[in-house]
């Protein structure tokens, strides 16, 4: 088992023929994912070539699923399409929508997050890297040869640090890693995660990462206190992030006293998880738990 | 972004929300000349991001224009928290009645909008919501739907406006909302909201907070960016579209990926207490390609604030493999020839990491050493730093 994405899925790509997007599909197929479409009014009934394997592109998001069974669509749209893009999505009822686009209007995530609400459509994203099931499915831009497939399940918010997480402990491998994002208005949360982990009987234990910004680390480590009982580590990055300035992700900002990584570090102590200072140490934390 | 209150205040008044008449002056002069026309007592008021002005001798009250400049020149230069004051607001002084709050925000944590309202304005509401929660109003509002006068009425009952002013509350609470929406703001803030002793309601003073995700739609937010308060290298690397923040510190930081660069600062202000206290300088993120030009740009960047006495080049080789960024800073080294003066350290991880780390000794660079570890590199970088 694993979480949100496996060996079944059949992913469609919104934005498939921008320069990201053919990039990103290249590379997707490339690590085994199943992409059977994409999706752009402008060139349906076209097909793209990736290295032999021809994909079709489709009118939009419904067509795309009655033609191919798709359950899974990857959005690349940039940031003016990108709330039209996902509520097309979620008009078509498809089970996932992992948007990748970085920079759109907050107005807009908050109004498709709202639009969303009691569809069947889970969003993850925006502004993230998306979601890898490591050797079933690649749904985003995570390099798929840093890993393997294992027993730790991971949440963060963070690229880059998901990437260096997931290479660090390469040798125990990930049933699976989703990058939440770092916008101030997400689709799936740390607790959402945390809950599909603790439910996935592949997951033997659970790697948190989170930034400064906002309270979701803190009502994550609520629920890990509540609901989890399979371990889990975590690391917070931004303890030397000035107040009032905006680190890279947008929703990444110390508003005053409030989302410090301090007072997360301490939220999640609270509850259990026990915190590395560094990624090594986090990772070394790990090893610990699962005797690796 | 956040705008001066003369920016809320004029933005406000052009969605058709009530304000005292009023303008911004850079000099003495020019208060006067605006508290002449307005012709009454006026307030001036220290422009600066930062509240407590009042407390700071920020806001002083003038009955005559003679008065204002006077005021202004007190005023203007004024160090508060930090903020150096460079404009006052001179504005027709109101006498008030009482003082309300409303505001507009995002509110995160529920992934939706939030108004809230208080007839106990003037204070801060940080302290009233601790104080006197319930004499604040907290109104979700659907982003699908947005505010119209029926949404308007809820929240201004749910506050208990007083039947003298609800109309018109209701009215600007439509109003201000036309403000949140169409401006792409994540902020509008009013406190207070005020009762003059002839019944207007009017906006006295303002916050508002706009999305700069949503430039690409907003050209003319543009015009509203304080590009003198800017720190000149935040500014150089805004030009060359490079994520920079500068911080007061020693060690130069280059990395990819927002969360990577701050998890950098804080190893790096950890290996740095061993030293004496050294710190990073900066944060940049260069962003998940890492091509030459943009390691060229970013370390142009770094080399050029003089507080930094050494580099920690922080990258995991991902999308963009390590040979990749390995020659990336190689041909960065190259492009910026001379002016690189300072030592790196470069930790490289990720894929292809064998070959990236062998083009860097290959390369041989005098300035560059190479560490394995996170850790260890941040430790090397804090020991040149302190040297």
């Amino acid at each position: 088992m694993s979480i949100f994405l496996n060996e079944n899925s059949k992913v469609i790509v919104q934005g498939m023929t921008g320069s990201e997007g053919r990039k990103h599909t290249q590379r997707m197929l490339a690590s085994g994912t199943a992409i059977v479409g994409g999706v752009n009014p402008k060139k349906a009934g076209q097909n793209v070539d990736f290295d032999g394997a021809s994909v079709p592109v489709f009118g939009n998001v419904a067509e795309a699923m009655k033609e191919t069974g798709a359950d899974v669509s990857v959005i690349f749209v940039p940031p003016a399409g990108a709330k039209n893009a996902v509520i097309e999505a979620v008009d078509a009822q498809i089970g996932l929508a992992v948007v990748i686009t970085e920079g759109i209007p907050v107005h807009d995530s908050t109004y498709f997050w709202a639009h969303a609400q009691g569809g069947s459509t889970r969003i993850i994203g925006p502004n993230c890297p998306g979601v890898i099931s490591p050797g079933r499915s690649n749904a985003g831009i995570i390099p798929a040869n840093i890993t393997k497939q294992g027993r730790i399940g991971l949440v963060s918010k963070s690229g880059t640090l998901t990437y260096q997480m997931m290479y660090e402990l390469r040798d125990i491998g990930f049933s699976t890693c989703v990058g939440i994002g770092g916008d101030p208005v997400i689709g799936t949360t740390h607790i959402d995660c945390l809950q599909a982990f603790q439910d996935d009987p592949e997951t033997e234990a659970i790697v948190m990462i989170g930034e400064i910004g906002g309270d979701a680390e803190e009502r994550a480590a609520d629920f890990v206190q509540a609901n989890v009982t399979k371990p889990v580590v975590g690391y917070v990055a931004g303890f030397t992030a000035p107040e009032g300035k905006t680190m890279g992700h947008a929703g990444a900002i110390v508003s005053g006293s409030a989302g410090t990584a301090q007072a997360k570090k301490e939220a999640l102590e609270a509850a259990g998880v026990r915190v590395g200072k560094t990624p090594s140490e986090t990772a070394r934390l790990m090893r610990e738990i699962v005797g690796a | 972004m956040d705008l001066f209150e003369y920016q809320a205040r004029d933005l406000l008044a052009s969605h058709g929300v009530p304000v005292l008449p009023g303008g911004v002056a850079e000099t003495p002069d020019q208060a006067e000349a605006i508290a002449r026309e307005i012709g009454t007592t006026v307030v001036v008021k220290a422009q600066v991001k930062t509240g407590g002005r009042g407390k700071a001798g920020g806001v002083k009250l003038a009955d005559d224009a003679e008065e204002a400049r006077a005021r202004a020149q007190d005023i203007l230069g004024l160090d508060i928290k930090g903020h150096i004051t460079h404009r006052v607001m001179v504005a027709q002084a109101s006498d008030i009645a009482e003082e309300y709050y409303f505001s507009y925000l995002l509110d995160r944590a529920n992934r939706t909008f939030l108004a809230m309202a208080s007839v106990e304005g003037g204070m801060e509401i940080e302290q009233l919501a601790v104080e006197r929660p319930e004499a604040l109003a907290r109104v979700p509002v659907d982003a699908t739907v947005g505010v119209d006068t029926a949404k308007a009425t809820e929240i201004v009952d749910a506050a208990g406006f007083p039947a003298e002013v609800r109309d018109q509350v209701i009215a600007i609470a439509v109003q201000l909302w036309d403000v949140f929406a169409k401006e792409d703001a994540t902020l509008v803030e009013v406190n207070p909201l005020a009762k003059a002793p002839d019944g207007t309601v009017l906006a006295l003073d303002a916050k508002v907070t706009l999305d700069d995700n949503a430039r690409f739609r907003h050209a003319e937010h543009e015009a509203l960016e304080d590009s003198a308060a800017a720190d000149p290298l935040e500014a150089a690397a805004k030009e060359k579209d490079l994520n920079y923040v500068k911080l007061e510190g020693e060690v130069g930081i280059i990395g990819n990926g927002a969360g990577l660069v701050m998890s950098t600062l804080d190893v790096v202000a950890y290996a740095g207490e061993e030293f004496g206290g050294v710190k990073p300088a900066n944060f940049l993120d260069i962003g998940g390609g890492a091509s030459a030009e943009v390691m060229a740009n970013g370390l142009h960047i770094i080399l050029s604030d003089p507080a930094v006495k050494s580099v920690f080049v922080n990258v995991f080789g991902g999308i963009t493999a390590c040979d990749a960024v390995a020659n990336g800073i190689v041909h960065a080294l190259q492009l910026l020839g001379d002016e690189a003066t300072k030592p790196l350290v470069v930790r490289l991880d990720g894929n292809n990491v064998e070959e990236g780390r062998r083009i860097l000794a290959e390369a041989n660079h005098p300035l560059v050493t190479l560490v394995d570890t996170m850790d260890g590199a941040a430790r090397r970088a804090a020991e040149l730093a302190a040297a």
